[in-house]
């Protein structure tokens, strides 16, 4: 039976909070006492979550059966749904970096803006973006080459630089502009960019499906143009001229055709 | 300083030829001694329990700057790894290249006392011995490199025996080295060229010697300055198919050769991460074990030793001194890639590697460290290393006891591998119904390295007025059958004592010790040539003058621990 835990914060950190156990696994079989118990850090102090937020309700069985809903100005607080495999989170407002980072499953929703680093690594489910993204948004760990492996990322508003930085699989939607540096290094995944793209667009990359809408300030020079194509992308049916890239990367080989990175601008 | 009474435990020693048997151990003012010495210990009951001297390890990555450029590029080796420091223990994380502090405190709960830096670039000494001073309780030394060491090449090309003597002597004393390492020799300088030498005939460019010249020549050199430890190799075409030969070739280098060392080594040779130069095939389809061949080699000649190098299966982080290798790692696995000149004496790379159960290359890897441990006919003479972190993280040594142990725990990794079966008609583990008991466990981690290393009157077994290096672990090998016993017990020591101090107990480390940092001081008769060659390559070529070339004892090494030996005679 599905059940909802409220988390209300209280008390603003005066560092950023960091809170990895706000997920559906952490909360599932626990009630507010013990969710209120459960720790969270503000720089080199350990604290409770009960100290920033009044809980309400309790955790399902299991993670599937848990949603929470963060209410409240959560714009510092970190890590929330970070690897969470199942169940749900919204977020009234905004939250702060990583959020989402390596989920694995269920629904993140912040309806406001998240920082820098969301979806990190994310493997799967659903995660969805009311405001605008940060920079790296999908993007892979510092220093990893396995950034975002699957699921689906939608963000409404703009995302910053380097979105999707070594993508690997999944799929990231957004809905307006992006900054430069999409899909850099990337070996897998799509990205749709339904406003502006600026520049440095699927730089190194070795292959994946990059789409976009509006203008691009400067194509990368390792793309070619190749020819036009009739798709539908995301509900939208049209025109797109196909660049494939980026030739000063390895390649490899599908019955006996090289398999490069693919960037699609709508005319 | 306390006294301690280990009573009733199960004893290992092969220095002692105990096997087991029930025997107290006392331990007095850092010292093994006789139990009527004592006056009021402190009883430490071990029954059901085993007892051994601290392990010695003889060959691992662990200080120095390439372990530190391998920890700035792989942040994510360090993710979720970070603990807060509690107690005595300070902040640590990292799992294939741990911090300097959680080095230390992983080899003490292992139950080790010596681990020894398996490859000191000389100009970056000072960066090695800061952070083996920052590495707490273990008692660390470090192997300079020499195969491709300009003044070596140049001397040698000439046969000057002496020459290269007396710069050995100076580099040791200069650097606060251990032992003369050998990676790649000429080859690495070669890589200098963009070149390689793939075989030990291959003439490196401009010097235009082999890299058997180099070989034979610094261990000619090594048993002139009769230094504890022999000549430390690893030699040409490490990774490749086929490697096997050139393996051989260098192991026939050194045949009749006899230690001219006082400290009681029988090896003129040792042969590093063997399981890396084992291979047989031509391509990474037919590649296959070649254990075999060098286990009947080495079995037979008792002046080489030897360490497997063993695949542990993890995701790790490869850093070698052998250049051209990492380039040739970096182009199969498209991983990143650090490269490193070091001006007149070497180089180093470094590549994260994946050691995957699901590729069939890496399963035979595994398999092959396993049968060099599982043919040997001495295992004084064949001693365990993950080559860390190479082939897998020194943490890993439980889990290779446990396979070394167990015909069952090596079935069921066979099991859970992909290619398993394509595993097993390339190898021959599965053939091998042999299993290491404690006894040559303890000859494979203690008593073969400390002989090996020259150091057996002062590690490695638990004889009267040795160090009080003593490791107990909460294992019974009268009654444990399941294998995992194995893993968890040599992970977590019940007790470690070093240098008489208590600085483990059920795997919590109580204490950062007095760690000492071990050093060779061999005294040659003056040799002006040498003196001039130093002067005029650190005024020709070198980026740094002679004066801030010398690791200085004091500021970068908390308690040197200096081995004298004279070779003027």
């Amino acid at each position: 039976m599905m059940e909802t835990v409220t988390l209300t914060i209280k008390k603003q950190p005066e560092l950023r909070l960091e809170a990895e156990k706000i997920t559906p696994d952490a909360f599932a079989g626990k009630s507010a006492a013990e969710i209120a118990e459960l720790p969270v850090f503000e720089g080199r102090e350990t604290a409770t979550l009960g100290t920033y937020f009044d809980v309400a309700g309790k955790g399902g069985e299991t993670a599937a059966e848990t949603k929470i809903v963060v209410k409240g100005d959560a714009s510092r607080v970190k890590y929330i749904g970070m690897k969470m495999t199942a169940g749900e989170i919204l977020v009234e407002g905004s939250a702060d970096m990583y959020a989402g980072a390596w989920m694995e499953g269920g629904k993140l929703v912040v309806k406001g803006d998240v920082d820098a680093f969301s979806g990190t690594g994310m493997k799967g489910g659903i995660f969805e973006i009311g405001g605008n993204a940060g920079n790296y948004l999908g993007a892979a760990y510092r220093g990893d080459w396995r950034g975002m492996q699957g699921g689906t990322i939608r963000v409404k508003g703009n995302a910053g630089s380097d979105t999707g930085y070594f993508m690997n699989g999944g799929t990231i939607v957004v809905e307006g502009d992006v900054d430069v540096h999409v899909a850099t290094h990337a070996e897998g995944g799509t990205i749709i960019i339904k406003g502006n793209g600026k520049s440095k667009i699927g730089g190194q990359m070795v292959k994946g499906d990059i789409y976009v809408f509006g203008t691009i300030d400067v194509m990368m020079p390792g793309f070619v143009y190749r020819k036009d194509v009739d798709l539908e992308v995301d509900g939208t049916k049209a025109t797109f001229a196909l660049y494939e890239g980026d030739m000063g990367e390895r390649h490899g080989k599908r019955k006996g055709e090289v398999i490069y990175g693919k960037i699609y601008q709508k005319y | 300083m306390a006294e301690y009474l280990i009573k009733n435990g199960f004893v290992f020693d092969p220095v002692l030829g105990i096997k087991g048997d029930k025997t107290d151990i006392a331990v007095k003012e850092g010292k093994i001694v006789e139990s009527t010495a004592l006056s009021n210990p402190q009883v430490i009951d071990a029954a059901g329990k085993t007892v051994m001297a601290a392990g010695v390890d003889i060959h691992a990555h662990v200080a120095g700057p390439k372990v530190n450029a391998g920890r700035n590029f792989r942040p994510e080796d360090k993710l979720f790894t970070y603990k807060a420091g509690k107690g005595a223990m300070r902040m640590a994380g990292g799992f294939s290249i741990p911090t300097t502090f959680k080095t230390g405190y992983e080899y003490a709960r292992m139950g080790y006392g010596t681990v020894m830096e398996a490859a000191m670039p000389p100009l970056y000494a000072r960066h090695v011995h800061e952070e083996m001073r920052d590495t707490p309780i273990i008692d660390e030394g470090a192997y300079p490199v020499f195969g491709n060491n300009w003044f070596v090449l140049e001397y040698l090309k000439n046969n000057e025996l002496e020459n290269t003597a007396a710069y050995i002597s100076w580099l040791l004393r200069t650097t606060r080295g251990y032992a003369v390492k050998i990676v790649n020799p000429g080859g690495t300088e070669a890589w200098g060229w963009g070149l390689n030498c793939n075989s030990i005939h291959d003439p490196v460019p401009y010097f235009d010697i082999t890299p058997a010249q180099i070989m034979k020549g610094l261990m000619d050199a090594n048993e002139y300055l009769k230094l504890p430890h022999s000549i430390h190799v690893h030699t040409n075409n490490l990774g490749n198919p086929g490697n096997y030969e050139t393996t051989l070739d260098t192991f026939k280098l050194f045949e009749g050769e006899k230690p001219k060392d006082s400290f009681g080594r029988s090896q003129v040779m040792h042969h590093t991460h063997v399981q890396f130069h084992s291979y047989g095939g031509d391509n990474w389809g037919n590649f296959e074990s070649k254990a075999d061949v060098m286990m009947d080699y080495v079995n037979a000649h008792d002046n080489l030793t030897i360490d497997i190098g063993q695949v542990t299966l993890d995701e790790t982080t490869t850093m070698t001194a052998d250049g051209p290798f990492e380039h040739h790692l970096t182009e199969l696995n498209h991983l990143k890639w650090a490269n490193r000149d070091v001006e007149l004496e070497t180089c180093a790379g470094i590549v994260p590697y994946i050691y995957s159960p699901n590729i069939k290359v890496c399963g035979i890897q595994w398999a092959i460290g396993l049968e060099l441990a599982l043919m040997a006919k001495d295992l004084m003479r064949v001693f365990i290393t993950t080559d860390h972190p190479n082939a897998g993280p020194f943490t890993r040594y439980p889990r290779v006891m446990k396979w070394l142990m167990s015909q069952k725990a090596r079935e069921a990794q066979l099991d859970a591998m992909k290619y398993g079966d394509k595993v097993r008609d390339a190898t021959f583990i599965s053939g091998i119904d042999r299993e290491l008991d404690l006894y040559e466990i303890a000859q494979m981690t203690r008593a073969g390295t400390a002989k090996a290393l020259g150091l057996k009157d002062m590690y490695g077994s638990l004889k009267v007025g040795i160090e009080a290096d003593v490791a107990v672990y909460d294992y019974n090998p009268e009654t444990a059958e399941d294998p995992e016993l194995i893993e968890k017990a040599f992970g977590n020591a019940a007790y470690l004592f070093k240098a008489g101090e208590m600085v483990v107990r059920d795997g919590e480390i109580l204490g950062n010790g007095r760690k000492r940092t071990l050093w060779v001081d061999v005294k040659v008769n003056d040799n002006p040539q040498v003196r001039r060659d130093i002067t005029e390559k650190f005024l020709k070529y070198y980026t740094v003058s002679e004066a801030n070339y010398e690791v200085h004892e004091e500021g970068y090494i908390r308690n040197p621990f200096r081995i004298e030996v004279d070779a003027t005679q």
